[in-house]
C-alpha cells in the first residue's frame, strides 16, 4: 500500500465545508424567496438536487480512479474510487428519500414513474448497491480490488444511458417547476442553488477525505501491529 | 483474435449439443413462465403493452439461466488455467461467450416465441415479425455484451448465482425500456409503429457502449 497522508489539510477543509453548509442553510430559509408556485416545499429542492449531482459525480468519479487502478495498478486509486461509490450510496438513500418527500407534498404520491431523472436515479441506486455484494464476495484483495474497477467502469458507462433511455420513454416530461440544472431560475434563487450546490460538494468531499484517511491509518496500523507481534514473538 | 474467439465458440457450442445444458432449460423456463402468466393474470390471450411486458421479462429471466452457466465449465475444468498460459489475446474468449450467449438466445427466441403466439397471443405474430427481428437482435446483442462481462465478473464471487442478477438486471434495465417501447406497437391490434427508429438507434447505441466497455475491462477480469 501507499503511505499517501490523505489527512493533510482535512481540518482545514472541514472548517470551510461549516460554513459554507451553515451559509446555505441560511440563505435556503432566509434569503431565497419563497417559490409562487409551490410555497416552502420548494426548499427541499436546495437539498435534493444538489445531492443528486453530486452523488452522480461520485459516482463518475469513481468510474475514473477505477480506470486509473486498473492502468497503474496501484490500489490506492482502487480505495478512492471504493470510498466515492461508498458514500455516494449513502447520500443516494438522501436523494431518494428527499425525492419521496417531494413527490408527496407537490403531487401527493411518494413515488412518481412520471418522473424520468427520479426513475433513472432509482435504478442507478440498485446497480451500485451491487458494488458491496460484488467486492466483499471475492477473497484475495488483490482480485477484489481488480474486479470492484471493472465494475466501477461499467457501471460509471451505464449511467449516461440509463438517463437517456429513460428520458426517451417519457411520453412526454412532467410540468416542471423548475429546471433541474437551475438554468431559469431567478437570480437570488440561482445563487442559493449555487451555494448549495458547492456545500454539497464540499461536505462530500470532507467525508471523501476522512474516510480515506481512517481507512489508510487503520491499515497502517494493522502493519505495524504485526511488525510489533513479530518482534515480540 | 477473431480465429480464437471462434475454436472457443465451436468448443462451447459443441459441449452445448452434447449436453444440452443452457438451451433446454432456457427454453423450458420460459414455456413454464407463459403458463404462470397465464394463471397470474388470469387471462386467455395477451396484446399490447401486457404482452409485451410478458414477452419481454421472460425472454430476459431465462437468459440469465444462461449466463449463470456460461463460465463455470471453465472455471471448474481449468480452461481459465489453460486460457492464461496460452499466447491468446483473452478477449477472445469474451467475444465467444458473447457470441455463444447470443446464438442462445436466437435458439431461444425461435422456439420460445411461437409458443407463446399459440397460448398467449392475441393478435398472431406474423403480421410484427418484420419489425420484431431487428428488435430481438440488437436486445440479444446487448445482453449478450453485458452478459458475457457480469458473468466474468461473478464467476470467483462466493455467491456467483445471487451477484449475476443482482449486477445483471439493472444493466438490463435500458434494454428493457427500448424493447418494450418498440415492441409494444407491433402486438397492439391496428397501431403502427411510430418510433420504431429511435429505440433501434438506442438499442444500437447501448450495444456499442457495452461492446467497446467489455473488450476495454475483460482483460483485467482473467489477469493473474
Amino acid at each position: 500500500m501507499t503511505s499517501v497522508l490523505f489527512g493533510r489539510r482535512l481540518g482545514a477543509l472541514a472548517w470551510v465545508t461549516a460554513a459554507f453548509m451553515l451559509a446555505a442553510m441560511a440563505l435556503v430559509f432566509f434569503y431565497a424567496p419563497e417559490d409562487a408556485d409551490q410555497g416552502f416545499r420548494q426548499k427541499i429542492f436546495y437539498v435534493h438536487v444538489p445531492m443528486a449531482i453530486v452523488t452522480l459525480c461520485g459516482f463518475m468519479a469513481a468510474a475514473i480512479f477505477a480506470i486509473k487502478h486498473l492502468r497503474s495498478g496501484d490500489s490506492s486509486w482502487d480505495v478512492r474510487s471504493y470510498v466515492a461509490i461508498h458514500l455516494s450510496i449513502i447520500l443516494g438513500v438522501g436523494v431518494l428519500a428527499t425525492g419521496a418527500i417531494w413527490a408527496k407534498t407537490a403531487w401527493g404520491h411518494w413515488w412518481v414513474w412520471e418522473e424520468p431523472v427520479l426513475v433513472s436515479y432509482l435504478i442507478v441506486f440498485l446497480l451500485y448497491c451491487c458494488y458491496q455484494p460484488l467486492r466483499f464476495s471475492i477473497a484475495d484483495p488483490e482480485r477484489q480490488s481488480r474486479y470492484a474497477s471493472v465494475f466501477a467502469v461499467t457501471a460509471g458507462a451505464f449511467v449516461p444511458l440509463n438517463f437517456v433511455a429513460v428520458r426517451l420513454a417519457e411520453q412526454y416530461t412532467h410540468p416542471r417547476v423548475l429546471s433541474e440544472t437551475g438554468g431559469n431560475l431567478p437570480g437570488d434563487m440561482r445563487f442559493t442553488f449555487i451555494v448549495c450546490l458547492v456545500a454539497m460538494a464540499l461536505l462530500f468531499a470532507t467525508l471523501w477525505k476522512l474516510e480515506l484517511t481512517n481507512k489508510n491509518v487503520s491499515q497502517q496500523l494493522k502493519r505495524l501491529r504485526r511488525r510489533l507481534e513479530a518482534q515480540a514473538s | 483474435m477473431i480465429g480464437t474467439a471462434v475454436a472457443i465458440l465451436r468448443k462451447d457450442l459443441r459441449v452445448e449439443v452434447r449436453t444440452r445444458e443452457s438451451v433446454p432449460a432456457m427454453v423450458l423456463f420460459s414455456v413454464t413462465v407463459f403458463v404462470l402468466f397465464h394463471f397470474g393474470l388470469d387471462r386467455d390471450s395477451l396484446e399490447g403493452d401486457l404482452a409485451t411486458g410478458v414477452i419481454w421479462v421472460t425472454l430476459l429471466l431465462a437468459g440469465l439461466l444462461g449466463i449463470n452457466r456460461l463460465y463455470i465449465a471453465e472455471r471448474d475444468q481449468g480452461g481459465f488455467t489453460v486460457m492464461r498460459l496460452a499466447p491468446i489475446d483473452l478477449t477472445a474468449l469474451w467475444l465467444a461467450k458473447a457470441a455463444a450467449l447470443f446464438l442462445y438466445m436466437v435458439v431461444l427466441e425461435v422456439l420460445a416465441l411461437p409458443v407463446f403466439d399459440l397460448l398467449l397471443l392475441g393478435p398472431g405474430l406474423d403480421g410484427a415479425l418484420p419489425e420484431l427481428l431487428p428488435i430481438l437482435l440488437l436486445a440479444n446483442v446487448g445482453l449478450a455484451a453485458v452478459g458475457a462481462l457480469v458473468s466474468a465478473l461473478a464467476i470467483e464471487t462466493r455467491a456467483r448465482d445471487l451477484i449475476v442478477p443482482l449486477l445483471l438486471l439493472p444493466l438490463l434495465v435500458p434494454v428493457i425500456i427500448a424493447a418494450a417501447q418498440a415492441t409494444e406497437p407491433l402486438l397492439a391490434a391496428g397501431q403502427s409503429p411510430d418510433d420504431l427508429a429511435k429505440w433501434l438507434g438506442f438499442l444500437a447505441l447501448y450495444d456499442v457502449v457495452f461492446v467497446l466497455v467489455s473488450v476495454a475491462v475483460f482483460d483485467f477480469l482473467l489477469d493473474d
